[in-house]
């Protein structure tokens, strides 16, 4: 059903270099809305340029790129009303107070009452008790934490996430992955960069491989996993992996991180 | 101009300014240097400099003295549009739907904010040092005028390097050679008693028509033809360091 709708994200023929360096040579896909789409990569491939061509902050040598159904290039203001970026590194403001920079955001984007959305962000994120503390004394969990809260003021459509999940710890990182699986299921679109591979396997309706400028695969995980001889069976004896371990010894699984609180 | 232009600026401006309030050191460290040479100056060289005025020294040095202040200041307007830039807060603000230019002027009214608290400390040690003037309201205001317009100037002159450099070292030490300028102006000495070329510099580099015109506003005199030479350095310098900062603001975010 979902895939007779209009893309929420249409990428074709999108090119770009910076001076000699081809970095992008024809990317080619489409994000059905409300889908989790994973762009992979390795580091360099040119998945934050995708983004930044996408968020406006970049403009493309040749292609279409459409979000929401804009042309990032005729109607770059409506496509800003159309998505929220969240980049590699925590776009926050160090001195301000989590609250304040909720509130920012919140009269930024002209919404009615800014605290009361500040506010209840906060409590879905788990940053009440550390509203009023000035950012630079957050861990990096609660910066990224605060920074996804940031993006999700206004209820954009579309969310572009670059790398949401490095550097973070893994307690973290199952967080994040928790939040953005409640956004898809809330119906916005999520575009998201990683060089995780059980990143976009945990996440991911469908997953795009860019490698030396171009989508070189574009399926779900099952169409992926078709892609190599069939599975063979072996019995070996399953070892536990490090998270495992990890996790078995801080007593924590993370996945109630959220669950404890409502 | 798009419609939020001022609720964006208002609402930002709001943001850079806590970064001034919540750090109050920038405004003591932007008077400290000034004040430190208006003591020098007075205290320890003052007396063999010969001004040709019987009023004190101290009312001589100071319009130079607040150029210095300005100078220094707009350095942490540097400073802080680049920590921005670093920090990537510009690319959130600048991937939302508000009126782009918003976030350069937020950062330029805040510099006239901080710069303004940093002359009303050194104004008031050069009261206490002894600094009386006759103006009446007019001058004041036009002296106000005068320093906001410079200040005005010279921060968009500060823009460049906050967008450009790149590192925290470069986007403040273009402040460097501003803050030296008013040393070769009639700003501490008469320019006639300096040789020939430094005397033709002095004389045709805009701090001192800019010091003349507040040294005659302060001493109630007619201020002549050197207020307008002023107000056209000033002018100037803004237009085209506004110019400059617009055009590689709109290259950088295309």
């Amino acid at each position: 059903m979902r895939t007779q709708l209009a893309p929420a994200i249409h990428v074709q023929g999108l090119k770009k270099s910076f001076k000699t360096l081809e970095v992008l040579r024809g990317v080619n896909f489409d994000v059905a809305p409300g889908s989790i789409f994973a762009l992979l990569g390795s580091n360099g491939a040119g998945k934050t340029t995708v983004i930044r061509i996408l968020s406006t902050l970049l403009k493309a040598d040749a292609g279409t790129v459409r979000v929401n159904g804009f042309d990032v290039a005729k109607q770059s203001a409506n496509v800003r009303e159309s998505f929220s970026l969240t980049g590699q590194f925590a776009a926050v403001d160090e001195i301000l107070s989590g609250r304040e920079n909720l509130v920012l955001i919140a009269q930024l984007r002209h919404l009615k009452n800014p605290g009361a959305v500040a506010d209840t962000l906060l409590e879905r994120f788990g940053l009440t008790e550390a509203a009023g503390r000035k950012v630079w004394t957050y861990s990096g969990g609660m910066r990224r934490r605060l920074d996804i809260a940031m993006s999700l003021i206004g209820n954009p459509p579309v969310i572009f996430l670059d790398e949401p999940t490095t550097g973070l710890d893994p307690q973290a990182r199952i967080e994040v992955w928790q939040t953005v699986k409640e956004l898809a299921t809330n119906g916005t679109t999520v575009l998201l960069t990683t060089q995780y591979l059980d990143e976009a396997e945990q996440l991911a309706d469908r997953i795009a491989i860019l490698h030396q400028g171009r989508i070189i695969v574009n399926g779900t995980l099952d169409e992926l996993k078709k892609l190599l001889p069939p599975a063979k069976v072996e019995y070996v004896e399953k070892q536990p992996t490090l998270e495992e371990v990890f996790f078995a010894i801080v007593g924590d699984d993370g996945k109630d991180a959220n669950a404890d609180q409502k | 101009m798009n419609k939020h232009f001022f609720g964006d600026a208002a609402v930002l401006t709001r943001r850079s300014l806590k970064h001034v309030t919540r750090s109050m050191d920038t405004i003591i460290t932007t008077a400290v240097t000034p004040v430190a040479m208006m003591l020098l100056f007075v205290y320890v060289f003052g007396g063999a400099i010969d001004t040709g005025s019987t009023e004190p020294y101290v009312g001589y040095l100071l319009p130079g003295i607040l150029l210095i202040t300005i100078a220094s200041g707009i350095s942490y307007t540097a400073y802080r549009l680049f920590t921005d830039m670093q920090a990537g807060i510009l690319e959130r603000f600048q991937s939302m739907p508000i009126a782009r230019s918003g976030v350069l002027w937020a950062h330029v009214l805040t510099s006239l904010v901080a710069n303004f608290a940093s002359l009303v400390i050194v104004v008031g040690v050069a009261l206490i040092m002894g600094f009386r003037t006759g103006a009446n309201l007019g001058a004041w205001l036009a002296v106000a005028g005068i320093l906001l317009l410079f200040t005005l100037a010279l921060t968009w002159v500060a823009v460049i390097p906050g967008l450009t450099a790149k590192t925290v070292g470069g986007a403040g030490a273009f402040s460097y050679p501003l803050i030296f300028l008013p040393f070769i102006s009639s700003a501490f000495v008469p320019t006639d008693s300096m040789p020939g070329p430094v005397r033709w510099f002095a004389e045709n580099q805009p701090v001192t028509p800019i010091v003349n015109a507040m040294r005659d506003l302060f001493t109630s005199q007619p201020v002549g033809s050197a207020i307008w030479v002023a107000l056209a350095w000033c002018v100037g310098i803004l237009v085209v360091a506004f110019a400059f900062s617009m055009a590689i603001y709109r290259r950088k975010i295309s």
